[in-house]
């Protein structure tokens, strides 16, 4: 349609067709006529200027791990998103939670991507990255913090311990769905969280996630 | 209610190879890659306080089709000292292939140089081009046709 309206334009707004091309049609084809360049470097260059500018609300990278890609999200603050696999998803809701200024930028990532490759490789235990808790809120919030100080690496608690530690024990239904809909796994170590009895209960990245990073953390046997 | 606007990745995905496309046709490979980045700035500043997300492509191309107009107003202003060396297509790394032809159109006043590289190089409708441009549809179909015209005349055949 587009092709078929440029060539008539061409010819004057003429819909003749046929011998004697009008040099218009040469024209119009040279005008097609330009390679596209990669401009990935050029785009990344000006997302680190638009950074530099506190341009960029939201930075993501996809890093492969052990237990698959997972993509890393985070603001000026710290990291506010781990999501396992490298999902379209994630950017969505991060640009309708947070800002849709979200855009790729490997930089900002540096540094969990450091002490995660460290918790992979056995060589670290906690991690000591600045996170952004602003997708928590509220008593799932407050749960997620106490997990984070109070679990460490290669322990286990259950929902109903985890409840009772942040002082409301009847509450280990609220722990479990803030387990479920933890933003930023593994750095908030939701996989110590079993259930009572030690039967594994629910991981958003998958059981085998939950059991490889157990395994890792020496947590569990076998 | 708040309008749910796209990650900008997305538009970046979408729109940044021909964005750069159609700035290196505008104003050559130099001042295209600098524009290019320029306008992707430009955008993001702005990008959280847009009001609908109707034509996102539309509203980056006017951006781009902006910085090319402060260009060209900065030619005028300034002109490029004698010393320079002379503005000449760069071959070497340029994407445009017709040295000639290029060189011609960026020659064109700003409107119909976006109407026509728009139209042509990236085939868009003239709706788009209107809105690009700031113009209505038979302002921008015109500026097409003065931009050919105007090309006819300058290039050898």
């Amino acid at each position: 349609m587009n092709a078929t309206n440029s060539t008539n334009e061409l010819r004057g707004g003429s819909d003749r067709r046929g011998p004697g091309r009008a040099d218009g049609d040469e024209l119009g084809a040279r005008l097609r006529q330009a390679e596209t360049t990669d401009v990935g470097a050029l785009v990344d260059a000006a997302l680190r200027r638009a950074d530099a500018e506190g341009l960029v609300d939201v930075g993501w990278v996809v890093e492969d791990t052990p237990v698959g890609p997972l993509t890393l999200a985070a603001t000026p603050a710290g990291v506010v998103r781990i999501g396992f696999g490298h999902e379209e998803r994630v950017l969505d809701e991060l640009a309708g939670e947070v800002s849709p200024r979200v855009v790729h930028l490997p930089g900002r990532l540096d540094e969990v991507r450091r002490e995660l490759e460290e918790y992979f490789a056995g060589r670290r235990r906690s991690f000591d990255v600045p996170v952004d808790r602003r997708l928590s809120r509220g008593y799932r919030r407050t749960v997620l913090e106490a997990l984070s100080r109070e679990v460490p690496y290669g322990q286990t608690v259950s929902y109903k311990e985890l409840a009772e530690r942040t002082g409301n024990p009847q509450a280990s239904r609220a722990v479990g769905s803030a387990m479920a809909t933890n933003p930023i796994p593994i750095v908030v170590p939701c996989h110590r969280v079993l259930r009572s009895g030690g039967a594994l209960g629910g991981y958003g990245g998958g059981l085998d996630t939950k059991v490889w990073l157990l395994r890792h953390e020496g947590a569990l046997l076998g | 209610m708040p309008v749910t606007l796209p990650p900008f990745q997305s538009l970046l995905e979408a729109h940044a190879t021909d964005l750069h496309r159609f700035l290196v046709a505008a104003v050559g490979r130099h001042d295209g890659d600098d524009l290019f980045q320029e306008t992707l700035i430009s955008a993001l500043r702005s990008y959280p306080g847009l009001r609908h997300a109707d034509n996102l492509r539309g509203w980056l191309f006017t951006i781009a089709h902006r910085k090319v107009i402060d260009q060209a107003r900065r030619r005028v202003r300034q002109p490029v000292p004698a010393a320079d060396p002379p503005e000449v297509p760069q071959l070497d790394g340029d994407t445009l292939v017709d040295a000639e032809l290029w060189a011609a159109v960026r020659r064109l006043p700003p409107k119909q140089r976006s109407a026509v590289v728009q139209r042509y190089l990236l085939d868009r409708p003239y709706a788009e081009i209107a809105a690009v441009i700031g113009s209505s549809e038979d302002a921008a179909r015109q500026n097409v046709r003065a931009g050919l015209q105007r090309l006819r005349q300058e290039v050898t055949r």
